[in-house]
């Protein structure tokens, strides 16, 4: 059972549902705290980094701040863990300002995106560290890494150097230790860059599970989307210093309020098309547009490539058909290109099935759901 | 078939496959390599084995023969000393200065400064060495964390002492040393503040390149975010990482006191390398004895820069077996 420990501010934290927590990690949930940033701004020379860049976060949720490099969204996990100072705004964690409280009085773990585990220590050591500084006797110190190590599947790599474990394992230790402490806030930057494919996707996995089951309010940055749709509550979205959209991953990637969202968020067909009373006709489909296009007018709809069916046309060339140039067998699905008469080029996902029945040269019929789209100017 | 035996020359070609196997001739070998193009290195046998152990013994020899020149070239001096401070003018053997050195009422007798020159050294070795790292091991930290850009400033300062001459230092620093006189005293052990900045130099470079060899800033960072001090950061997370290098630059830094002679004369102090030196021109001196205790120094020195080596690779060997 993991139970509380005393932060660096002499609080305790953890919820009474913790203190009287069974086995069951789940039950040391509901430990989050609210963090509010509000209107950061923060400079390097003529780069803005922050430009007035707010965030509410509610207790317990995992928001991930997702953008290009560059976007600022690094700067705001440092400015909310105290290793920068935002040059105005302020930074609200459990109601109180901290935004004058040093990183090593703000009672947050952090996990980095390089390898940060102390090379002179061996994985207990490491995870046990927090809690030594939280002046924690030996034995107690000992269970606790122990049980954190379990919690991400370790306990077998305790007297382990960082030397001889892998990126994957460093990283999961990284996590335990800063879990350990039982942190108001847990940040992880860019935690899973430096790890390949497959372990990536395992340790973002377990990543959440282990999130959900303590409850820690989160702050995840990447600049991978599929990361950050997979495990985020909510998803914001970073350009120039600021939020752009923060939504529920499903309506970041389904209802994006921006062309610059629409466009880094998944792939986008950008098709010219009219529009009149919220519907947008794009290439013989009429299709309903979403809050914030044109209503009026010429416009260019953004299209998923989910929403687009290439079939075999029935009546030759002419307007909604395009000819196959290209088609690509993905897996689980597959992706099919074809050019329009006027030389723009589409793309598609469609079924395995209804990829390999097309073939370069092929003429099709297009098709465009009726799922809503956003269209700009 | 079997293809491993192909050291055969075209002579013995044909029984490549042993008996029973169809004969093999240098055409069908180059087929076979053109097919498989692991079958040239099988074909070709041991022969590139031959050429690495030729290679191999050869490197050996070089190494013995670079080995034994250079352990010549520290010995030999050393052996000279040794013979001179056991031969008399008439061409005798006398251990009179090694019985003097090892008898510690006849060295006190026969060259009394040379113990109170010794006790200083020893702890300027000390001092000095604590002064250097606890000076640069936190600025170097903290311009690497904070203030990167003045990095190759800092180098500038620290390897400038390289290029000023001693005698230059002295009197440059003789108006401070007046002040340190009036306020600290006369002491020899004051010598220390000129010895840090000798020792600067080499102590920088050791230092920059254990600071080089780990992340300090992910370090610190990880640190301060599970609640370190600033000091807990130096001593529980960077010192113990450049420990190496830490001790590197300590024995540097004794290597360099134990030897300082010039500026402690300048300045009117006194250290061992003076006391030698005195005890040497001394007319009731023996130099035999001055060569004697030279050579036990050299020792020492040595025996610290292994006692300095052991510790490092001690502890390397407790955390791999770990």
């Amino acid at each position: 059972m993991i139970q509380p420990v005393t932060s660096a501010v002499g609080e305790t934290t953890g919820s009474p549902s913790a203190k009287s927590a069974g086995p069951s990690l789940v039950a040391v949930g509901q430990a989050g705290v609210a963090v509010e940033l509000r209107g950061l701004s923060r400079s390097y020379g003529d780069v803005h980094a922050l430009d007035g860049m707010s965030l509410d976060m509610t207790p317990g949720e995992l928001v991930v701040l997702l953008g290009p490099s560059g976007c600022g969204k690094t700067t705001a996990l440092r400015v909310l863990a105290g290793l920068e100072d935002a040059d105005s705004g302020q930074v609200v964690v459990g109601g109180k300002d901290v935004s004058s409280v040093p990183t090593s009085k703000r009672d947050m773990g952090m996990v980095f995106q390089a390898y940060s585990l102390f090379p002179h220590m061996t994985a207990r050591d490491n995870v046990a560290f927090g809690l030594q500084l939280r002046g924690q006797d030996g034995p107690t110190r000992r269970k606790r890494a122990d049980e954190y190590l379990e919690l991400v599947g370790l306990n077998s790599q305790a007297d382990r150097y960082a030397h001889q474990m892998s990126g994957g394992q460093q990283q999961r230790v990284a996590l335990a230790r800063a879990l350990a402490i039982q942190p108001k806030v847990l940040l992880l930057d860019e935690p899973l860059s430096a790890l390949d494919a497959k372990v990536r996707v395992q340790l973002r996995d377990e990543i959440r599970r282990i999130q959900l089951e303590v409850g820690t309010t989160t702050l995840f940055v990447t600049h991978d989307q599929e990361e950050a749709l997979a495990v985020a509550d909510r998803v914001g979205v970073m350009r120039a210093g600021k939020i752009e959209q923060i939504d529920k991953p499903d309506i970041i990637y389904s209802a994006p309020t921006t062309a610059f969202v629409a466009g880094f968020i998944g792939l986008t067909n950008r098709v010219s098309g009219h529009a009149s009373d919220g519907i947008v006709s794009v290439l013989g489909s009429n299709v309903p547009l979403l809050p914030g296009s044109p209503t009026s007018g010429g416009v260019t709809a953004l299209v998923r490539p989910e929403a687009i069916r290439f079939t075999p046309s029935t009546m030759g060339s002419g307007p909604g058909t395009a000819t196959v140039v290209a088609t690509s067998f993905l897996g689980a699905h597959g992706r099919v290109q074809a050019r329009l008469a006027d030389g723009a080029i589409l793309l598609a996902q469609m079924s395995v099935g209804e990829t390999v029945a097309l073939h370069p040269g092929d003429i099709v019929d297009v098709a465009i759901a009726p799922s809503r789209v956003l269209a700009t100017a | 078939m079997s293809a491993g035996t192909g050291q055969a020359g075209p002579a013995e070609a044909k029984n490549f496959g042993g008996p029973g196997d169809t004969p093999v001739d240098a055409d069908a070998l180059t087929q076979v390599a053109m097919e498989y193009p692991m079958a040239p290195e099988i074909a070709a046998g041991s022969a590139p084995r031959k050429l690495r152990a030729a290679a191999r013994r050869k490197q050996a020899i070089i190494r013995r023969i670079v080995i034994t020149l250079v352990a010549l070239f520290m010995i030999l001096p050393l052996a000279g000393l040794f013979d001179f401070s056991t031969r008399l003018l008439n061409g005798k053997r006398t251990w009179r200065s090694w019985s003097t050195v090892f008898h510690f009422s006849q060295l006190t007798a026969a060259a009394p400064d040379l113990i109170a020159g010794f006790k200083i050294t020893m702890a300027l070795c000390l001092v000095t060495a604590v002064l250097t790292v606890a000076l640069l091991v936190p600025t170097m930290t903290w311009i690497r964390l904070r203030a990167p850009h003045m990095s190759k400033l800092v180098e500038f300062i620290c390897l400038l002492p390289l290029t000023i001459p001693a005698i230059v230092l002295v009197a440059g620093l003789g108006p401070v040393y007046r002040g340190i006189a009036h306020t600290l005293g006369t002491g020899n052990i004051w010598l220390c503040f000129i010895y840090v900045i000798l020792a600067l130099p080499y102590a920088y470079r050791a230092i920059d390149t254990g600071l080089a060899a780990i992340d300090v800033k992910t370090l610190s960072e990880a640190a301060r975010s599970l609640g370190s001090s600033w000091s807990r950061v130096m001593l529980k997370i960077i010192l113990p990482n450049i420990r190496a290098a830490v001790l590197g630059a300590s024995f540097l830094t004794i290597a360099l006191v134990l030897g300082e002679y010039t500026v402690a004369y300048l300045l009117s102090k006194s250290n061992l390398s003076v006391a030698l030196f005195n005890l040497g021109l001394s007319a009731s001196g023996d130099p035999r004895l001055t060569a004697a205790v030279s050579l036990i120094l050299l020792i020492f020195g040595f025996v610290v820069m292994f006692g300095f080596s052991l510790i490092g690779s001690a502890r390397r060997e407790k955390k791999v077996k770990k």
